[in-house]
């Protein structure tokens, strides 16, 4: 313990003490908003720590319950998503995806390298703001095409030559907010996908221009639907806000998959202020979605895929045992490419920031060249290696998914269910609905 | 001359037989009675022939229509043409909201009163209306013409980028960072062109017109503009 400092007596004053309202980071914000008058854009998810899958644990077989052979007795990771109308629906051997990320935000030659990596682990990428690139469709296995308020690059071409069609209503990092991809980093090819002048701040619109409410969205998945031909499976979706009613709703309107974004997802860019208190995390919205699934007697048959903060084979496994079907990844995946590397330390500290913190993705100048449009960056991700680590990454998540799962006692990863987990704190307990840790207490529920 | 009734076959029906027709069909011109304001009728077009529905439709009539000819003899619902990328449509009734919403190209043409959000974030389309549009119409609009003959309602134009307005009656107010522009040559002999594509060569004086575009202030963030969103 330090020695109190001392006074010009020698008597001891009061140590320096910083506010626990008042951080450092307040204080900080405080002095950038006086000087520049502009709130504070980034990219990434939320920041601040909140109730996640770490305050879940899984329970493993014992007397009671039966484990698998670990690499011996098979544990099944195969998914099936839009079997519910589409009559192609996507089967995937690992209920991993990569999210949306849009091309603008990100490089060229990231989109290529999650196409890549996404294909070799024989799991669906997808799309973004900005339309579909070539790229992107020419290493992408599967490829889910995203239908989204601002519609730029948006046609029926892309539309049919997708393997499904997701409407993003919203996205949790910052639910009830548009997109926003600045100057720097359009350059003339985004520009003219998105049929906008080069060079200027462009927001993307946070409403649909041609709908508004549930009944109309289900007028609109009709349209999508005939001119596919009724092929393609068609997702919704929503950032984790009003999970149960959002769910409910959408698939009311004749989704065949849900994506619930949690608050700690990434973005590309959007206010500070947007990502850190808009929104609630994914842990507190699984099982509000699954249980209005399981109220309009559709869980499994509409699917569920939840994504926001998914980094490890542990986090896919407690998704899917509080009830969703998959998951989606986009930070982690990017993570994996490059983005946040040590190597590049000396340039974030010419940005002002460092490795593991770099979160200015809207300004353009990322050093990994992931995202950026800038060609001297970009050029430094070669999109094949970048793929072959995607899909490393995507094979450790589902090996220790499987893992868990086979502790558990189960053959497929669906048959994990909320009885396998208990939590760490009150607040997990409550809100993924299991017991605190050697309780039978179920905050809200029972045990009282 | 194939006629389709929907009273009596399903829409899908009607939709997949023309995504079957081929660029080169000898079926150029399709008559579709019995719409009884359907949805989706003829969205999804890609092929060069003209489909004339005898009736109303309800949404998205004509949606992301490419190279077809498509001529509603009724009203539409919302977002006829919307995302259209070619061809032409011609609403010969009134449209609803969002008519030629985010269209990338072709003509739409309505001749009576389009409702709100006409041409919102249109991105290339030309649109024609011979009667008026109603409140936020060409929201967030990217590029292409929205040619009013009768009024506008309220904000219209709001956060443009480079869509061109061009309106002959009044205009209730303008959106934020829209601003009426000086009519030049080239603005009138563009005009005029697209006047003549909606059938109205010589009916109409180009000089009539007042033109709205963007004071391209809000193209860059800038605190200073902080009141204007
Ligand atoms: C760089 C970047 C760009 C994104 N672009 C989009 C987008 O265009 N559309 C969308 O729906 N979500 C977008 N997202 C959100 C992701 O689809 C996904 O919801 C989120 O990344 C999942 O959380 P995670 O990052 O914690 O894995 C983007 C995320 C990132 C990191």
């Amino acid at each position: 313990m330090a020695e109190n400092p001392k006074d010009p007596r020698g008597l001891p004053r009061t140590h320096p003490r910083f506010s626990a309202t008042y951080t450092p980071d307040v204080m900080a914000e405080i002095r950038r908003a006086a000087a520049t008058g502009i709130y504070d854009i980034r990219g990434a998810g939320a920041k601040r720590k909140l109730p996640h899958f770490d305050d879940l644990l899984f329970l493993g077989a014992s007397i009671s319950r039966y484990p698998l052979e670990g690499y011996r007795e098979r544990c099944v990771t195969e998914v099936v998503l839009g079997g519910r109308f589409a009559s192609k629906p996507i089967t995937l051997k690992t209920p991993i995806t990569i999210a949306g990320m849009s091309f603008g935000s990100l490089s060229a030659n990231a989109k290529e390298a999650l196409g890549r990596g996404a294909t070799l682990a024989g799991t669906s990428t997808t799309t973004g703001d900005g339309g579909m690139t070539e790229e992107e469709r020419g290493h992408s296995e599967k490829l889910v095409y995203q239908y989204l308020p601002s519609r730029y690059g948006m046609n029926p071409d892309d539309l049919r030559r997708a393997d499904a069609i997701e409407i993003v209503i919203g996205q949790g990092a910052k639910p009830g907010g548009g997109g926003m991809l600045l100057g720097q980093k359009i350059n003339a090819r985004v520009a003219d996908m998105r049929c906008l002048p080069p060079g200027i701040d462009q927001r993307s619109a946070c409403r649909h221009p041609d709908w508004t409410g549930p009944d109309d969205l289900e007028i609109k998945i009709e349209e999508l639907r005939e001119i596919t031909g009724g092929e393609k499976p068609i997702y919704v979706k929503v950032g984790a806000s009003r999970p149960y009613y959002d769910t409910a709703l959408a698939a009311k309107s004749g989704a065949d998959v849900v994506v619930l974004d949690g608050m700690q997802g990434g973005t590309a860019a959007t206010q500070d202020v947007f990502i850190e208190h808009v929104g609630i995390p994914i842990l507190a919205a699984i099982r509000p979605a699954v249980q209005a699934l399981q109220d309009l007697g559709l869980h499994r048959t509409v699917q569920l895929v939840v994504s926001g903060g998914i980094r490890s084979g542990a986090d896919v496994a407690k998704a899917l045992a509080l009830g969703a079907d998959a998951v989606a990844i986009g930070t982690g995946a990017l993570i994996a490419l490059g983005d946040n590397d040590p190597r590049w330390e000396a340039e974030y500290q010419a940005l002002g920031t460092t490795a593991g913190a770099y979160d200015d993705w809207h300004e353009g100048n990322d050093p990994a060249g992931i995202t950026t449009q800038r060609p001297d960056l970009a050029d430094r991700l070669d999109p094949v290696l970048g793929g072959r680590r995607l899909a490393n990454y995507l094979a450790v998540m589902t090996l220790e998914a499987q893992t868990i799962a086979r502790a558990c006692g189960k053959s497929h990863l669906h048959n994990l269910e909320p009885e396998d987990l208990v939590a760490l704190t009150i607040e997990a307990a409550a809100m993924a609905g299991v017991p605190l840790a050697g309780t039978s207490w179920v905050p809200g529920k029972s045990g009282f | 001359m194939p006629t389709f009734d929907l009273k009596h076959s399903p829409l899908r029906e009607l939709n997949r037989t023309l995504y079957a027709l081929r660029p080169d069909t000898n079926e150029t011109h399709w008559t579709v009675t019995g719409p009884d304001g359907r949805h989706a009728i003829a969205a999804g077009l890609d092929a060069p022939i003209s489909v004339e529905i005898e009736g109303n439709v309800g949404y998205y009539c004509a949606g992301m229509n490419k190279h077809a000819s498509v001529l509603i003899n009724g009203n539409a619902g919302v977002g006829v043409a919307e995302n259209m990328m070619s061809g032409f449509v011609h609403v010969r009734g009134d449209a609803s909201q969002a008519a030629g919403a985010t269209a990338h190209g072709g003509m739409l043409v309505i001749d009576g009163n389009a409702g709100a959000r006409c041409g919102i974030s249109m991105k290339g389309v030309d649109i024609l209306v011979k009667g008026s549009i109603g409140h936020m119409s060409a929201f967030m609009a990217q590029a292409g013409t929205l040619t009013v003959l009768g009024n506008a309602g309220e904000a219209l134009g709001d956060s443009l980028y480079e869509a061109r307005l061009y309106v002959r009656g009044s205009v209730k107010s303008l959106g934020s960072d829209c601003i009426e522009k000086e009519m030049r040559d080239e603005h009138r002999e563009q005009l005029f062109a697209k006047l003549q594509a909606g059938g109205l060569a010589g009916e109409i004086d180009p000089s009539e017109f007042k033109r709205y575009g963007s004071a391209r202030r809000l193209y860059h963030f800038n605190v200073d503009n902080a009141g204007a969103y």
